[in-house]
């Protein structure tokens, strides 16, 4: 329980802390401590967590089960390395003059409060406090995107704020609904927004009114996964912001409003007894998967392209999570965190070439490779794992997905192999000419720190090649967790 | 007071609701549109301190309170000021024309009674009928939303929608718990404070605060070269 405690509070004193150092290159130092520590802690706390099978704490205002403790030490983790990635990126922002000394202190500030609302969202045994945490998380990165004031990085920031503010409205309005219902089993009070009780006592919700809130949760939260026709913030959000808020938005935002998606969908399915929350699900995720690899083919811009690949697999997991039995869960669970290990190290590189090349764009970004092979190769070998070659993990998490496919709804296979195919033909198409070939000509040399993006890559193999048996048998337990209640229903 | 005077308060309360979100609408000049954004924020108010004393749930008077300094008081006075520092207290700017608008409204409204009637039967709380009406004063502020040129109005817009989540939960559930409804009107607060600073940085990189302009900015993705 006091392990809980240090993890979910260190972001949060860190960055109050982090408001009042005035000195940039301390701020990066600190910040990179705060993130080791919350990590560190975050380990320690996942053991404790699927020893004991899952429990509640505070007065049951939080629960930990093998489902969020993965997600909580995967956002720690992704956060101590983006922490350890921005360090030097940022420091040559603020030495080109793109940031001044206070813009980097709201920087900073504001990436550990991120990382609290994550953390809040993740733990929170309340679905009110769950939406409250996922607009903080919100808000928080608002202010991040529009970190260099230009007038594009303010329109996108704009766009952003409007859009998911209008989704996680929808989203509000779908839990008031859940509460109209909850609040005549369970009494009114907190109770009725406890989820371990909603959980129990599913059953006995109305079934129409948890459908008609399904609908608007769908959309609301669906706004934040990034699915279309809802995801025109993300490319945006994504372009325009500094590079290690795009690495942090696209590997555990996007998971944050999923996670509440999944948590809500286990309510519905309970309550109503009938697949339509998970086909829903399934359709959203399989329109997501082809409009962002259609989308993909005509980007210029590099981390507007890398952004719609986030779409597409976010789209991957909301399908596999939909499909809803045990296997389609590992495999969902499995490729969230290889995502988010990948994604956010493609991003790492991405902000590295881009300072070497000194563009975004992608026709003028030449010959990686020859100029920094550090950079070079990342670039090339993120690419390849994120589309899904073996031996990375992508690979083992989507043949997984497929096997899911292929024993409940065997049809769905084809849209998704093409979607694959295309999306992966893009990425290919646009990287190689990147990494390849004469360097182009206004390179310039950057100090860059390519650790984490070994790192990163080194896990995703590792998950590809044979994942260790502690890491399976959590895999496996969350799964079960949230098969469990779609079995129930009857799917 | 008896229950069915109670039970008819909330109902009219939900109808004045309902009335001022069509206001809201249907304004021309930007200080009326807040004038009638704060009556919001106040009817809001009343209503929670009705609802609570109807029920005897004394969280929903701090709600009450909360809601009134915020949302009938700080919000509106904001917007003034940031209206009066940025002179754009002139028109509405329309992107449909009024009559238009005022149709939709009234199909928006219709279809919400439509989905809504069913879930209101099985309710038996003293202010099940406001849930439809709650509904529609939401899809009326997404409306107002993408009906309106001007950033200003957007987030007004966006406001409106929260007054009537907020209405939902007090007419309808008779209130969430104290401990969401404060994340709720600390999110709401926050964020009105980050759009009252987008309305300076967006005035002063692109000299207007209309929002086709700013997203001309972005970089569009079919845009030939």
């Amino acid at each position: 329980m006091n392990l809980f405690l240090i993890v979910l509070f260190t972001p949060l004193l860190g960055g109050l802390l982090l408001a009042g150092i005035r000195h940039p290159r301390w701020a990066a130092r600190a910040n990179i401590a705060i993130g080791m520590v919350t990590f560190t802690f975050s380990l320690g706390l996942a053991m404790q967590v699927l020893n004991a099978r899952g429990f509640n704490t505070l007065d049951g205002w939080f629960h930990l089960d093998a489902y969020n403790a993965f997600l909580v030490a995967l956002t720690a983790f992704v956060g101590m390395t983006t922490a350890i990635f921005s360090a030097p990126y940022m420091r040559h922002e603020f030495d080109a003059g793109r940031v001044n000394a206070r813009q980097m202190r709201l920087y900073h500030s504001m990436f550990q409060l991120f990382q609290f609302g994550m953390l809040l969202g993740f733990t929170t045994n309340n679905i009110g406090v769950l939406w409250v945490s996922l607009e903080l998380a919100t808000l928080a990165t608002v202010l991040l995107v529009s970190l260099y004031r230009t007038p594009a990085s303010i329109a996108a920031a704009w766009k952003y704020f409007i859009l998911c503010g209008m989704g996680i409205a929808l989203a509000l309005f779908g839990t008031v609904l859940v509460f109209f219902t909850s609040s005549s089993v369970l009494g009114h009070g907190n109770e009725a927004l406890t989820w371990t009780l909603l959980h129990e006592h599913a059953g006995a919700l109305d079934p129409f009114v948890m459908t008609i809130a399904f609908c608007f949760l769908m959309v609301g939260y669906g706004t934040k996964v990034g699915l279309a026709p809802m995801h025109a913030w993300l490319p945006d959000a994504h372009g325009e912001g500094p590079t290690p808020v795009s690495a942090v938005l696209s590997g555990l935002l996007l998971n944050l409003a999923l996670y509440a998606l999944v948590r809500l969908k286990m309510l519905v399915d309970g309550a109503t007894g009938t697949g339509l929350a998970g086909h829903m699900m399934m359709a959203f995720g399989i329109l997501s998967l082809f409009v962002a690899a259609f989308s993909l083919h005509r980007q210029r811009d590099i981390k507007r392209m890398f952004s719609f690949s986030s779409i597409e697999h976010m789209g991957l997991m909301t399908f596999a999570f939909g499909l809803g039995t045990q296997l389609a869960g590992v495999a969902a669970l499995l490729h969230m965190t290889v995502h988010s290990l990948v994604k956010s190290g493609i991003f790492f590189t991405v902000g590295h070439a881009a300072q070497a090349m000194r563009t975004q764009k992608m026709s003028e970004i030449r010959g990686l490779i020859r100029h920094h092979p550090g950079i070079g190769w990342g670039l090339m070998i993120g690419t390849v794992a994120i589309a899904g070659f073996p031996p990375f993990g992508v690979f083992t998490s989507e043949f997984l997905l497929f096997t899911a496919a292929l024993e409940s709804n065997p049809w769905t296979t084809i849209p998704l192999l093409l979607g694959l195919l295309i999306a992966m033909a893009g990425l290919l198409r646009f990287v190689q000419p990147m990494v390849y070939g004469e360097t182009a000509e206004q390179a310039v040399s950057v100090q860059v720190n390519m650790l984490p993006v070994y790192i990163h890559l080194a896990l995703a193999l590792v998950l590809g090649l044979s994942i260790p048996g502690f890491l399976a048998g959590w895999y496996e337990q969350a799964a079960t967790l949230i098969a469990a209640v779609s079995a129930g229903g009857g799917v | 007071m008896s229950g069915a005077f109670l039970q008819q308060l909330v109902d009219s309360l939900a109808a004045l609701m309902l009335l001022v979100s069509f206001a809201l609408l249907a304004q021309h000049r930007m200080l009326s549109v807040l004038n009638w954004f704060a009556a919001q924020g106040v009817l809001l108010a009343v209503t929670a301190v009705v609802v609570a004393y109807g029920t005897d749930n004394h969280e929903l008077y701090i709600s009450a309170v909360m809601t009134f300094l915020l949302k009938g008081l700080l919000l509106p006075w904001l917007l003034w000021r940031v209206i009066k520092e940025l002179h754009v207290h002139r028109e509405v700017e329309p992107l449909m024309n009024m009559p238009l608008t005022m149709l939709i409204a009234l199909a928006v409204t219709l279809f919400s009674f439509h989905i809504i009637q069913p879930i209101e039967k099985i309710s038996e709380l003293l202010t099940r009928d406001s849930m439809a009406i709650a509904t529609a004063c939401v899809l009326l502020g997404m409306l107002m939303m993408i009906t309106r040129r001007k950033a200003i109005t957007q987030v007004i817009g966006f406001l409106a929608v929260e007054n009537a989540l907020f209405f939902a939960a007090i007419g309808s559930t008779n209130g969430m718990p104290l401990v969401v409804e404060i994340g709720i009107a600390f999110d709401v607060l926050i964020a009105a404070l980050i759009f009252g600073l987008f309305f300076f940085q967006i005035r002063e990189t692109f000299d207007s605060l209309e929002v086709d302009i700013m997203q001309s900015h972005l970089i569009q993705e079919d845009e030939n070269e």
